[in-house]
């Protein structure tokens, strides 16, 4: 059976379609459910395998992106998503539900206020689109595990620049194999903070983290908008790059055999 | 109540801030050393010490990058350094400021009812480097009003601001009767005037009439409604005009009266190609295309120029969400958006400025954002569009919005009956945009902004999202019989159209008001943002108002369509409007307008072989006219722009607008695949304008962007047979006979082309008046602007081109009837060798070229396809080696002896393609009998070498030509 995945519509999630796209290719069954329903009408959250909080602008980023979402999250359905996440299901929050999933304090997990962690504004200081290339590194993260391939996709994003309060903070992540995806450069290399690879300044190139469990991802790179070999950038010279399938299948795997 | 302030400041890096001070500095204010910027935020309310410290920490304050403090007001005074300077800037009040509506929401979420209400601000620290407070003064009112604030929607102050909530007035039901039946002539244009009608005396003379035989004078709010739909913007009275035409001598012209523009030319031109796969053409609120069995396309291209001249963001950003619900209101899903920008050159020094128009920079920079937080937040990709720059731009700045819907065939309908309810969905109405329908039709002056500053809306993308979702799923369950957008006139108008064939009844009290006070008038007339009006028969109401809850849309039934022909608008029962449908959409006087054509071009078309190029270029220096042309703000790259705009959303975009192996190439055209399609077929969207031309000669002009919206679609692979175009004509005033010459000839041309390559006009917009009369008494009116914008289709996107050189070893042919021209040319503005030349004339065998250029691209022989436009074939040749980062060698003798001609020359109909040698033949045989040449073959040398009978005549390093053509190119670190 496929795994029931529950894409949590937010007033201005605008890319919902676009990884229900991704995840019905991938072998799920996406089920948009608006946050109003969520609310209003018994949902049935065990019905469900897989949560996705999608991208876009929930709340129009008033008070900073994902702020006003995470609050939402955290009023009305912790009690939902922490039996969720510790049940071991899969979650995933991209861009807009990245910034939410660390708002709300749900990643990097633990978080305190003297080691908290954000996503702030570019440091170029505006919102930008382009394609990055994607070191899959964790192999706890459920999600990124036995990627071998570098995942080309695109951002498009104002507040994407992961940086922590307190860089003990960056040594607890990596210890513990948090740091799910890292900006390279196209060959591969380290993007060591240069601009464009490392599109937003990013602290150690940084543009996704899990859980320490592994089962809950944020990233703000939408791999979801890379399914098809023609939305490649360079599709017209034959240049394929690694889609974001295998990141979904993987998720949808893990799910089947909960 | 108590009023607290709080402000929120960054930490050492605040992004913000360094762009700002950039800003700065461009504008020429060298005394700034350091600009540090801060968000405030106003919460009125009965708060404790405890929870203001918790609002502050859990709301406001992000905890790893800023630091909060607040007080409550009045606030003592607080010594700066004396080197530094305070500016404060609050919106005014009633202007839409979201922000302030989720601090509230989000505040009783958290628990702290005792918020009542809140607003927000900006606050600016400035250090000089001078510590004479005077100085400091002068300086910090001087960028408080070019750049820190817009008086339009903000109030500043050196200092401390407070904040202004909107005032609790008491309703007003206040209906002013205007009696006009015994007013004389200057009477009645008083009363046009005084109203901001832009109604002419035989407008006001047919008014009057119509109340004589009512026996009664008019409301005030009939008054306004009529004024709105008898306006330019509404009904194109410019375009449906009677026109007396003479030639400039003051002899008869042939033909010598044209009644109708749009019947003449436009609807003519759709009528007589008579494609059967358009579906809609000019009677709805888009054009709609068949697309495949199951799904069918629709466009619509809007301007707001006017709006984006006072207030850039906010009249840009309320253009992208007006053109957006144009395509929803053909119940279509809104899929790629587009925008072509006209601006002042961005190096207009301050002096210069007329007074009352704001920096070009600012104006750029403020469009940008607008079009950027639109079409980002709601989630529309944006694919393509253009940027220009002239001085005639730089008070009447043009901003054209385009949007792509698409939607299951056969799904929209547009039939209201008698007894449907007539209901409102979205946005609240408050004061903003009163009058933008006539604010449009009117010539600006330096107290535009003052008195207008009401026409400015700001707009609200996630309300609009949320129409978006609620109006798909009512389509799909088929909830309502009709439905249109409020846009200009706002509910007079959406309401007004949508009952004019059966009519209605409606209560204005039932409208939602953003506060209270509106007068009944205001409210029919308001143009807030967001809204869109159904009829919704009685049954399915419910189901309408349970999707509106899931989607926090806001739902008021307003009253109901009735059989009675006439249009009755009630205020809490009162009657304030009753007119018949006959009157107000039909009743207008005609308009009766002169035209005088423009002079003949004194310059024949072939005069390209006489005289020599010696004396307008050497050949040494085409080397530097080309970095020259490379680098002029028209042709440089507009990266910097396009990666603002997300490209990506709703994963269809195949071409993108930025191509090439370093993602850095110029695309001609989009090519769109949307989600939820099967098969292969996919979406083409490009553009043609050339305001260069226009000055020049209109209805070549005309010829030659369509020429170019056309010749850039078949660029990226579109089927010739399946393009369809949009007109927006920008022009000045159209009471002086001498621009209506020219609009006449662009129309013509319009006409012409049109059938020429069999492409139907779909819909269409004109906005006039873009003149400006400054302080100096003089006009300042843009060039004669028409932009055509082209749907075209592709069979298989699989089969889509770009236009990056793609490997060494292939050849290049030049196809089309190469006859370069240097009128209108960009080498003339960088040589600054004005030309008598014409601009370039009609192609004639340019559709069978196209034609066989898509057979070429069906069959696989072109890998990379550029047109010839601006800078002509060594500029389409050069952005071919910055995409593909590969070099070229070009032996041209075509035109002997004309180097500069055939390297800069502009022409209608030519394309540039690479071609694998193992083609060559068959691409060959697919041209036969009509131009084609090959010129040339890729090189892994990343030089382009251009020559002509073997001999060099330009040889530039492709490293060189990015360098001119985008000075921060994409793989360096931009400065901060």
């Amino acid at each position: 059976m496929k795994p029931k995945a529950l894409i949590l519509q937010a007033r201005g999630s605008n890319r919902d379609l676009d990884v229900m796209e991704a995840l019905t290719l991938s072998g799920a069954e996406p089920i948009g459910v608006p946050l109003n329903h969520l609310r209003s009408r018994t949902t049935d959250w065990h019905a469900f395998q897989m949560l996705v909080i999608p991208g876009g602008f929930s709340y129009a980023d008033a008070l900073g992106a994902g702020k006003l979402l995470a609050l939402d999250l955290n009023s009305y359905f912790a009690d939902e998503i922490n039996a969720f996440v510790a049940s071991g299901k899969p979650v995933i929050g991209i861009c807009n539900g990245f910034q939410a999933l660390l708002k709300s304090g749900i990643l990097p997990e633990g978080n305190d206020r003297q080691r908290a962690s954000t996503l702030t504004f570019n440091t170029q200081g505006h919102f930008e689109c382009r394609w990055v290339t994607l070191a899959p590194l964790s192999q706890t993260c459920i999600w990124t595990k036995g990627l071998n391939d570098n995942i080309t996709c695109p951002v498009a994003h104002g507040e994407g620049n992961f940086q922590v309060s307190d860089l003990t903070l960056i040594n607890t992540l990596s210890s513990l194999d948090q740091i799910a995806l890292t900006y390279t450069h196209p060959d591969g290399s380290p993007a060591n903070g240069e601009y464009p690879a490392n599109p937003n300044g990013s602290v150690l190139d940084i543009a996704g983290i899990c859980n320490p469990q592994g089962n809950v991802l944020g990233l703000m790179p939408h791999p979801e908008n890379h399914i098809h070999p023609t939305q490649h950038p360079q599709w017209s010279r034959d240049v394929s790059g690694q889609t974001g399938l295998g990141l979904f299948e993987n998720g949808i795997k893990y799910a089947a055999g909960l | 109540m108590q009023i607290y302030r709080f402000v929120v400041q960054s930490g050492q890096f605040d992004p913000r801030s360094v762009g700002y001070l950039k800003d700065v500095l461009a504008l020429g204010f060298n005394n700034l050393q350091r600009i540090e910027c801060q968000d405030l935020y106003f919460i009125e309310g009965q708060l404790q010490q405890e929870e203001l410290q918790q609002l502050a920490l859990s709301l406001l304050t992000d905890p790893v990058t800023q630091t909060t403090s607040f007080e409550a007001l009045p606030a003592p005074q607080i010594s700066l350094n004396p080197d530094t300077i305070r500016v404060e800037a609050a919106l005014r009040p009633g202007v839409t400021d979201p922000v302030a509506g989720q601090i509230v929401r989000a505040a009783h979420e958290l628990g702290f009812k005792g918020v009542h209400r809140a607003a927000t601000g900006s606050r600016f620290e400035l250090m000089f480097d001078t510590c004479d407070p005077q100085e400091q003064a002068s300086l910090a009112e001087k960028l408080a009003r070019q750049l820190l604030a817009n008086p339009v929607i903000q109030r500043w102050t050196l200092g401390e601001i407070t904040p202004s909530f909107p005032e609790e007035a008491a309703s007003s039901g206040a209906v002013e009767i205007l009696p006009i039946r015994l007013l004389d002539e200057d009477g009645l244009l008083e009363v046009s005037i005084n109203r901001r009608g832009a109604l002419d005396l035989a407008e006001m003379k047919a008014i009057q009439a119509y109340y004589r035989a009512e026996g009664r004078d008019p409301s005030d709010v009939e008054f306004e409604s009529i004024a709105q739909t008898w306006s330019e913007h509404c009904n194109h009275k410019t375009f449906k005009a009677h026109l007396d035409i003479s030639l400039p001598d003051g002899g008869p012209a042939e033909p010598a009266v044209v009644d109708s523009i749009i019947k003449t030319y436009l609807k003519a031109a759709t009528d007589s190609i008579a494609a059967p796969w358009v579906i809609s053409a000019f009677v709805d609120n888009a054009g709609i295309l068949e697309f495949d069995d199951d799904f069918e396309i629709s466009f619509k291209v809007e301007t707001h120029n006017h709006p984006s001249a006072i207030e850039p963001f906010g009249g840009a950003n309320t253009g992208v969400g007006g053109v957006i619900r144009d395509v929803l209101g053909v119940s279509a899903k809104p899929i790629a958006n587009t925008d072509i920008l006209c601006f002042g050159p961005q190096d207009t020094h301050l002096d210069e400025l007329p007074e009352g128009v704001l920096h070009p920079r600012r104006i750029q920079s403020g469009v940008v954002a607008g079009v950027q937080d639109y079409g980002n937040k709601i989630g529309i990709p944006t694919v393509n569009g253009a940027i220009l720059y002239d001085a005639g731009y730089t008070a009447n700045p043009l901003v054209f919005c385009g949007c792509v819907g698409i939607a299951p065939r056969g799904r929209h309908h547009k039939n209201p009956q008698p007894g449907d309810r007539v209901i409102l969905l979205g946005g609240r109405t408050g004061r903003d945009g009163l009058r933008g329908a006539t604010f449009s039709s009117m010539t600006m002056d330096a107290q535009t902004g003052e008195v207008s500053g009401a026409s400015v809306q700001i707009g609200d993308p996630i309300t609009e999202k949320g129409l978006i979702d609620v109006i798909l799923r009512a389509r799909d369950l088929g909830l309502y019989s009709d439905i249109t957008d409020c846009g200009a006139g706002g509910l007079s108008s959406a309401a007004g159209e949508m009952a004019s064939s059966i009519g209605a009844d409606i209560e204005l009290e039932n409208v939602q008001l953003k506060y209270p006070g509106l007068a009944p008038w205001e409210i029919w007339l308001s143009e807030a943002q967001e809204r869109m009006v159904l009829a919704v028969p009685p049954a399915n109401i419910s189901a309408l108002q349970d999707l509106c809850d899931t989607f926090d849309t806001e739902l008021t039934d307003i009253g109901e369509f009735t059989g009675s022909a006439r249009l009755v608008v009630r205020h809490a029962g009162q009657v304030v409007l009753d007119l018949a449908n006959s009157f107000l959409h039909a009743g207008f006087p005609q308009r009766q307008l002169k035209a005088i054509l423009p002079e003949a071009h004194s310059q024949p078309a072939d005069n390209q072989d006489k005289g020599s190029d010696t004396t307008l270029a050497k050949k040494a220096d085409h080397s530097s006219t080309l970095l020259a042309l490379l680098s002029h703000a028209n042709i440089a790259s507009k990266a910097a722009t396009i990666r603002l705009y997300d490209h990506e959303i709703q994963g269809g975009t195949v071409v993108k607008p930025l191509a090439g192996i370093l993602n850095d190439g110029p695309s001609d055209a989009a090519v769109l695949k949307p989600i939820g399609t099967r098969g292969k077929r996919g979406i083409v969207l490009s553009n043609g304008i050339n305001p260069e031309y226009g000055k020049v000669n209109a209805y070549r002009m005309a010829w030659a962007v369509v020429d170019e919206a056309v010749r850039n679609a078949i660029c990226v692979g579109a089927d010739p047979g399946r393009i369809a175009v949009l007109d927006n004509f920008c022009w000045g005033d159209p009471k002086r006979p001498e621009t209506m010459g020219t609009l006449i000839e662009a129309a013509r041309g319009c006409h012409d082309a049109a059938i020429h390559y069999g492409t139907p006009y779909i819909s269409g917009k004109d906005s006039l008046n873009n003149e400006y009369l400054g302080a100096d008494g003089q006009r300042h009116a843009i060039p004669p602007t028409l932009l055509i914008s082209a749907l075209g289709q592709i069979e298989a996107v699989s089969q889509a081109i770009t236009m990056d050189l793609k490997k060494a070893g292939n050849f290049i042919y030049l196809a089309g009837d190469f006859q370069p021209t240097f009128g209108g040319s960009h080498f003339s503005m960088v040589t600054h060798h004005t030309s008598s030349e014409d601009v370039p004339a009609p192609s004639p065998v340019a559709p069978q070229v196209y034609r066989s250029f898509h057979q070429a691209i069906q069959a696989g022989w072109v890998k990379s396809a550029h047109d010839l436009s601006e800078g002509g074939l060594a500029v389409a040749a050069a952005e071919m080696c910055i995409g593909g980062r590969l070099g070229l060698h070009l032996d041209l003798c075509i035109v002997p002896h004309r180097s500069a001609r055939t390297l800069f020359g502009e022409t209608n109909g030519c394309l540039l393609a690479e071609v694998a040698p193992e083609d060559t033949a068959a691409f060959e045989k697919a041209f036969e009998n009509k131009p084609i040449l090959r010129v040339g073959s890729v090189t892994s040398d990343p030089v382009l070498v251009m020559c002509m009978n073997n001999e060099t005549q330009l040889s530039l390093p492709v490293a060189d030509l990015v360098t001119a053509w985008n000075p921060v190119p994409e793989l360096l670190r931009p400065e901060n």
